[in-house]
């Protein structure tokens, strides 16, 4: 148990570091991208997403100028696994990720905004995905404990997973993980959730 | 920003202040550009610190996400306001463009039956602020003398004082349970904890998780009521997976013949829990001439319709079951804050339009006083970040009237100066937040809570 937990807090680490959100108004490149009409841009494309991500989006973008840590031309080929997200207002994010990433924190390092609110320690359901149907049989069993989780999901489907709980693997390559739409299209049938 | 017209980027920024630091408030904060949060204790995170079981650490992690925003330069943390009392709904309105509810449920439901008061009743809201350290329930000190421990209510909550009342102290000494709490157990007497239900198996509020925990606790067995689970076998196939899987289980847990090992664990354990169903309270009975609880009067039910519309309704059979302790677990439930706030009595709610409240511009509202008081952390989060998107779209169609520059924390924090209220930092925060966890180390806990206001206060302005 001491294990899982020391595992546990230097995943957490992980994430925090992954997470930090740069101060970014000290970097020239920042203020070459971020003139007002830049902001406008990313505003009047209507995205709710695209507004709240404004960090993120810098983030990665900034990223571009420099070599990203781990980026896959300093791998061997076979270690690298094509991943692609697609976010909550349909946009498909591609990312090269390598065998062993967690998906979960491979989404923060990529600033697709999947929640792990408990920090890969199933607690949550926050980081709800759907899993492409042809890589979702090639993942392994969930644990019990992932499926009473799951169980916990909005708008569960058949192919959901706990993204925290997806370690990639050089088969699941090609893998698309749907973040599902859970706010305000919700239940578009009406449906009222159960209280619990 | 497009919201303050043409004006160039710096010179209307929009001001948001939320009221409330737990999840709801910081979810909501985690997706505006700039906000200010108020608390009215000195302590943030609300019910992720007092409502989540001391043997819960994991859910508790989101307080690091949190955190991060608190931290943020764009966030600013004030503890120790009271709104409503220290400074007034149109007062933050005054000074902010936007201002948003997030202060969640902290009354409770009555049973609204006789006996209700007697020494021995508590709300489970009242019980687990006890064992979670909130200042306003330090003095609870419910007697633990008894056998039979009653609690009304199978959902989640419910779950948590079950096991609270009948985990091993060796288990919960290792957690951030208050040591009052721990003392008190440590001496408790009871062995037997009955958690009640109106209606029948399938209509559980309660999640697959906590039902788990409970048929996994060390040293404890189920006691279940055979009949209670009559035809539910048969209805297993029309229900959702996680309903049936929850089934699953209970029906398990209650009619399997267990296997040799199972069977030895059982008859070893020295406390049992068990689920009632088809019972509603209709009076706490007392001992005759004194004023302590001598046992609970339950209304038996039966089920009209099926799955989750059931109804429970009367027979006119009652039964008495002796016990020594009841715990009414049966709902948070929401207060107004200000006269000048749109406030549903009936539904507990500030009336609301996916977050905008209804006839007040510039009020917004998220988490439990937005929904009513149902519902996890993730829940609540999906909840907030749809607020924090109508905030954002009002600003961008004009909608929120953003046309005159606001003055923000400045004017607030002048108000709360004048009326000699000395508002808590996050930094202060971190100060408590320190002391507590040290204080822990020594008892290899996570951190040993402070338990009163005054304490908190000395801590972050020392």
């Amino acid at each position: 148990m001491a294990a899982s937990a020391a595992v546990r807090s230097s995943m957490g680490l992980t994430l925090r570091l992954s997470r930090v959100i740069p101060d970014c108004s000290t970097c020239p490149l920042f203020r070459l991208k971020c003139n007002a009409k830049n902001v406008a841009n990313l505003q009047r494309r209507g995205s709710f997403d695209s507004l709240r991500t404004i960090n993120r989006h810098l983030q990665t973008s900034i990223g571009l100028y420099h070599s990203e840590e781990g980026s896959s031309n300093a791998e061997h080929p076979e270690d690298v696994v094509n991943v692609v997200y697609i976010d909550r207002s349909g946009q498909r994010i591609p990312v090269k990720a390598k065998v062993g990433d967690n998906v979960l924190y491979l989404a923060h390092k990529h600033g697709i905004d999947l929640e792990g609110a408990c920090e890969a320690s199933l607690a949550c359901s926050t980081c709800h995905v759907y899993v492409s149907a042809a890589h979702f049989d090639k993942l392994q069993e969930p644990e019990e404990r992932e499926d009473d989780m799951l169980d916990m999901a909005p708008m569960l489907q058949e192919n959901s997973r706990l993204g925290c709980q997806i370690i990639l693997t050089p088969e699941l390559d090609g893998i698309e993980l749907t973040l599902p739409k859970v706010t305000r299209n919700f239940y578009v049938d009406g449906h009222v959730p159960k209280p619990h | 920003f497009s919201g303050c017209g043409k004006a160039s980027l710096s010179s209307c920024s929009p001001k948001v202040c939320i009221v409330g630091s737990g999840p709801a408030g910081f979810y909501t904060a985690q997706h505006l550009i700039k906000v200010d949060i108020y608390e009215r204790l000195p302590v943030p995170f609300g019910l992720v610190r007092f409502g989540v079981a001391p043997d819960h650490p994991e859910v508790k992690n989101v307080i690091n996400t949190f955190t991060q925003t608190a931290k943020h330069s764009r966030c600013s943390f004030y503890g120790n306001v009271n709104v409503g009392k220290n400074v007034s709904i149109t007062e933050l309105q005054q000074a902010y463009h936007a201002v948003v509810l997030s202060y969640g449920a902290e009354g409770n439901r009555s049973m609204g039956v006789p006996g209700e008061d007697l020494a021995g009743v508590y709300s489970a809201k009242d019980f687990v602020g006890w064992y979670n350290g909130l200042p306003s329930c330090r003095e609870l000190s419910p007697d633990l003398s008894c056998e039979t421990a009653v609690i009304l209510g199978q959902g989640n909550v419910a779950l948590d004082v079950a096991r609270i009342l009948l985990s091993p102290i060796d288990i919960l000494k290792k957690t951030d349970i208050t040591q009052p709490t721990l003392e008190a157990l440590a001496e408790s007497q009871v062995r037997r904890v009955l958690i009640v239900g109106r209606r029948g198996p399938i209509q559980i509020a309660c999640t697959i998780k906590e039902l788990r925990e409970m048929v996994n606790l060390p040293d404890t067995r189920p006691d279940m009521v055979a009949a209670d689970f009559d035809g539910v076998k048969e209805a297993l196939k029309d229900l959702p997976r996680p309903r049936k899987r929850l089934t699953e289980l209970m029906l398990k847990t209650a009619l399997e013949v267990p296997g040799e090992k199972e069977q030895e664990r059982r008859s070893k354990a020295s406390r049992t829990w068990g689920f009632r169903f088809f019972r509603s309270p209709v009076e706490v009975l007392a001992e005759p001439g004194h004023s302590r609880i001598a046992g609970i009067r339950l209304a038996i039910n039966k089920l009209e319709g099926s799955g989750d519309g059931a109804q429970a309704v009367l027979t006119g059979e009652v039964e008495d079951v002796p016990c020594g302790l009841v715990v009414s677990s049966i709902g948070y439930k929401s207060l107004p804050i200000d006269p000048s706030v749109p406030f549903d009595s009936r539904k507990a709610i500030v009336p609301n339009t996916m977050g905008r409240v209804k006839q007040a511009a510039g009020l917004y509202c998220s988490g439990w006083l937005k929904t009513g008081p149902t519902g996890v952390i993730a829940t609540t989060m999906n909840n907030s970040f749809d607020t924090a998107r109508s905030i954002l779209e009002d600003m961008d169609s004009g909608t929120l009237d953003m046309s005159a520059a606001k003055p923000g924390s400045q004017s607030i924090s002048a108000l709360l100066e004048k009326r000699g209220v000395k508002p808590v930092t996050f930094s202060d925060w971190e100060k408590i937040d320190n002391v507590e966890m040290k204080r822990g180390e020594s008892r290899g806990k996570p951190r040993e809570k402070l338990l009163t206001v005054e304490e908190m206060l000395h801590v972050a302005w020392t």
